[in-house]
């Protein structure tokens, strides 16, 4: 590498200034050309910001409460996210399962593919280079920097995702929580317990 | 095969920068953008921002933020296709710039 490009992008503000002139051009002109309407714009804004994890928390929680949902969920991510009322919008969906013996950990390593049905916007750093590229490579010291330290008995699956193929952890279900309710259960569900760098939170003591 | 300037997976890196930013309304217009040109008026597909992307010089590609990445593919797209033409983009460019504010 001619240059250090370790610390990611920084933001130029002259160059930043040129591609926010290029996207409001790129806007003005679908617009005039009755491609696009504002309107369609500021829906589809509302309807991004209106997609979050705890959407991922309600699947999540359903399937620790109830075992045949959870089979259907496996089986067809998909489907089963689509019978909970939460549109999928055509990507499959694969749904893996942590156990005591797998742990499963998802990436995409070309670009930034992520369930943003389920979870919204990726966070910055699972669009970075780092994490992008070391997750295929060194899995447990990845799960380490984010707090996650697994037992050399666990097996580590990594899913590279695609525009086409998107993948959701369904965490483990912390000890302690036998009987709860969805709402409770779904509380303890945070976004990187469903890409899989950590695990669902504990119970409170 | 030499690899893409994306194709990333696997190599050595540094320690991940977990710190987060909002998104900010210039970034989420980008992304409505591509929703909307991919999902609902089928004028160009994932795949293709994907190409745009992909195919910038290693430099910008290193340099250039998440959606400076996407705007700069969408209107090689675009123009590409001939939904917008180089020199309607360039000159709308130029009037903006001699605004006040940008919008």
């Amino acid at each position: 590498m001619s240059h250090d490009h370790h610390h990611g992008p920084t933001i130029d503000p002259e160059r930043l200034a040129y591609y926010q002139r290029m996207a409001t051009a790129v806007r003005e002109l679908l617009i005039e050309k009755g491609i696009l309407t504002d309107a369609q714009i500021v829906a589809t804004i509302k309807k991004m910001e209106a997609r979050g994890p705890a959407l991922g928390a309600r699947v999540v929680a359903h399937a620790w409460v109830d075992p045949n949902y959870k089979t259907r969920l496996l089986l067809d991510g998909s489907a089963g996210v689509e019978e909970l009322g939460i549109p999928v919008d055509g990507t499959r969906l694969i749904v893996v399962e942590n156990t005591e013996e797998v742990h499963n950990l998802v990436v995409c390593t070309l670009c930034s593919c992520y369930p943003r049905n389920i979870l919204g916007l990726p966070p910055d750093w699972y669009k970075k280079a780092a994490y992008r590229a070391r997750a295929v490579k060194e899995p447990r010291a990845v799960l380490a920097e984010f707090g996650t330290v697994l037992s050399d008995s666990v097996t580590i699956r990594v899913h590279d995702s695609t525009a086409d193929m998107r993948y959701l952890v369904l965490p483990a279900r912390p000890a302690g929580t036998e009987g709860w309710a969805e709402d409770k259960l779904a509380a303890l569900v945070n976004r990187d317990s469903m890409i899989g760098v950590q695990a669902a939170k504990e119970p409170e003591q | 095969m030499k690899r893409g300037v994306h194709d990333i997976g696997g190599l050595p890196n540094n320690q991940i920068d977990q710190s987060e930013h909002d998104y900010a309304l210039w970034e989420k217009r980008i992304d409505a953008l591509l929703v909307l040109l991919a999902s609902e008026k089928q004028i160009m597909r994932v795949d293709e921002l994907r190409r745009g992307i992909e195919s910038l010089d290693i430099d910008a590609y290193n340099e250039l933020s998440y959606y400076e990445r996407w705007i700069a593919s969408i209107a090689k797209i675009l123009v590409e296709k001939d939904v917008i033409t180089s020199t309607e983009l360039e000159a709308r460019m130029a009037e903006i710039s001699t605004r006040k504010t940008t919008s």
